[in-house]
């Protein structure tokens, strides 16, 4: 299992890192000789409305998606990890104030923000990683903190202590090691996550503008043209289930690799 | 249970303030204004004229002013006039549209329960078997699935190939037309692809989180007992495990909530119905301000309340729980 996800995610890189040299053609290429050709030994997955070719927009597209999971859960962690590690490690005050924060997160339907806000700003890849990111963060911050109030007692906290050390370098040097596990696997699903919300965004025609190639973006192309030419619809979205698929397939093998205790709570 | 109700509606009035402060603060702070894109396209609108409409809105005045005079009206229920042309009050916007949303995701819960356990359980009981594997990886397709585009897949299939299903809409043309049986029958086969796919989206995680119960209270020691009072295995898994296990849906189903209205903006958008997510786009996209935070806030009333009934019903259901 973790071994398929990490085959699919490997793919995913390769496609992303190659995409100059694979792609058959210039993705922005308009060709108005040929359009929406079905899939063909020139054009292997069809061409779009505008005579462009599927494949190459797909492999430059490949490339979105790696940047977008990655910069947004990288900023859902930043934010999760800190206000989950002083919400578990000073509890108290600070922690009711953080923990009622993620409350009044988690009671939004997130879905409907991001719309908001990313109709109301232009919309731009960077502007969907900063939104996905920052409406992504309270499970990782809940994670943070249980692991925190768990770990925060223990021997090696209270040598520490002992020994003068700071509350920062306790918090980052001592606890958050022994939290990496919950943060790791939480990581490698917001990916997942956050490919499908941007491909989500994109079809509905607020995230990556086209021309520039993104798999959401493709499909809506597919969905204007739906009577005529099903390989439009049908070749982003096999990419992209697939992708999140390899992404959560490896989360769920990192959880059970590194913290077998982990794997009660699913 | 009284004063509990009480205290959770009592506490539900600083998160609704949080809420609104938050969503009214990234709204405005956004650049653009819904009078620039009002008259943008006219070349003799003055500055004067821009003035003027700005005053309208009360979008002149500074920012804590408007949330105040905003949350004045809420006090009262009046959510405001749209912005949109037609000006109409936002609250009769929701309420006719409210309805269809709301019928939609009801009817997919109630596939998604109908499917979901029984596949859950299933899987539990049979641990380890060709059925459980062939399960988890439909459960793993299910959560990779981006729905939008499993869809067009069907929209493909059913509506275009086969010419099965109508693809768009609630209604067909000529509905007011139609004998009840037959209008009933149309109002129908439009839902049948919206609520199919919204359920197949909560699927995966509720099966698998029924089965992961499943397993968990078949190892506990009331069952090795009703197992060695020589109960059939039938009556040992559906009257005694079954209903332990089933206990923590009702929290999963009340957390669900926002995920499905979320949801409800790709469903509508895609199969044109017309219901509050397809408001919201609207709205959002022509910065019809009082009608995004109208929608806001039902919705995150809507989740509050189900948050709510989910806990009460929980504490009604397993007498352990006391509140």
């Amino acid at each position: 299992m973790a071994l398929t996800g990490s085959i699919l995610v490997l793919a995913l890189f390769v496609v992303a890192f190659l995409a100059p040299w694979i792609s058959p053609y210039d993705p922005e290429k308009i060709d108005l000789n040929h359009v929406l050709s079905p899939p063909s030994s020139s054009h292997w997955l069809g061409t779009d409305q505008l005579g462009r070719d599927v494949l190459s927009r797909m492999i430059w597209g490949s490339r979105i998606s790696l940047k977008v999971g990655f910069v947004s859960t990288g900023i859902a962690l930043l934010i999760g990890v800190i206000l989950g590690a002083i919400s578990g490690y000073y509890g108290g005050w600070v922690d009711q104030v953080i923990m009622r924060f993620v409350d009044i997160m988690l009671c939004f339907p997130t879905f409907f923000l991001i719309l908001a806000v990313i109709a109301f700003l232009e919309p731009s890849i960077w502007n969907i990683m900063v939104v996905i990111g920052a409406t992504g963060w309270m499970g990782i911050t809940r994670l943070v903190r249980a692991d925190f109030i768990s770990l925060r007692e223990r021997d090696f906290v209270m040598a520490a202590r002992a020994i003068g050390a700071s509350d920062w370098r306790i918090i980052f040097s001592h606890i958050l090691p022994n939290a990496m596990a919950s943060v790791l696997v939480a990581g490698t699903l917001g990916v997942a996550g956050a490919i499908l919300t941007e491909s989500a965004l994109s079809f509905l025609g607020i995230g990556v503008q086209p021309p520039t190639p993104s798999w959401g973006n493709i499909l809506t192309a597919g969905k204007d043209n739906i009577d005529i030419a099903w390989w439009l619809s049908f070749f982003p979205g096999l990419a992209i289930l697939f992708t999140v698929m390899g992404y959560n397939l490896l989360g769920e093998g990192i959880r059970d690799a590194l913290d077998p205790r982990l794997d009660l709570q699913n | 249970m009284w004063p509990y109700v009480v205290k959770r509606l009592v506490l539900m009035v600083p998160i609704l303030l949080g809420i609104t402060i938050i969503c009214f603060t990234v709204m405005h702070l956004a650049p653009g204004s819904p009078t620039d894109l009002q008259t943008q396209m006219n070349p003799r609108a003055s500055a004067e004229l821009k003035a003027r409409l700005r005053a309208m809105y009360d979008l002149d005045k500074p920012l804590p002013v408007q949330y105040w005079l905003w949350l004045k009206r809420m006090v009262v229920l009046d959510f405001g006039r749209s912005f949109s042309p037609d000006r109409r009050p936002v609250l009769d916007k929701i309420k006719e549209r409210i309805p269809v949303t709301l019928a939609i995701n009801f009817l997919s819960l109630l596939a998604i329960l109908a499917v979901a356990i029984p596949l859950g359980v299933s899987a539990a009981v049979r641990r380890g078997s060709l059925f459980d594997n062939l399960t988890s990886v439909l459960v793993f397709t299910g959560f990779a699935m981006p729905t939008f585009w499993l869809a067009l897949l069907l929209m493909i299939f059913f509506g275009i190939y086969l010419d099965w299903l109508p693809i768009s809409g609630i209604r067909s043309l000529n509905y007011e037309y139609l004998p009840p049986w037959a209008a009933f029958w149309d109002l129908l086969k439009h839902l049948i692809l919206p609520v199919s796919l919204s359920a197949f989206g909560g699927l995966a995680g509720l099966s698998r989180f029924m089965r992961a119960n499943m397993l968990e209270v078949i190892r506990q020691e009331y069952i090795m007992t009703a197992r060695a009072k020589g109960l059939p295995e039938r009556v040992v898994i559906y009257r005694h495990a079954l209903r332990n296990a089933l206990l923590p849906i009702i929290t999963i189903l009340g957390l669900s909530i926002p995920g499905l209205i979320g949801g409800s903006v790709v469903f509508e958008t895609i199969f044109a119905i017309p219901g509050m997510g397809q408001l919201f786009y609207m709205a959002v996209m022509a910065r019809d301000y009082p009608t995004v935070m109208g929608i806001l806030f039902i919705g995150a009333v809507l989740t509050l309340i189900g948050n709510l009934i989910a806990d009460v019903a929980y504490a009604l259901a397993d007498p352990r729980i006391r509140v």
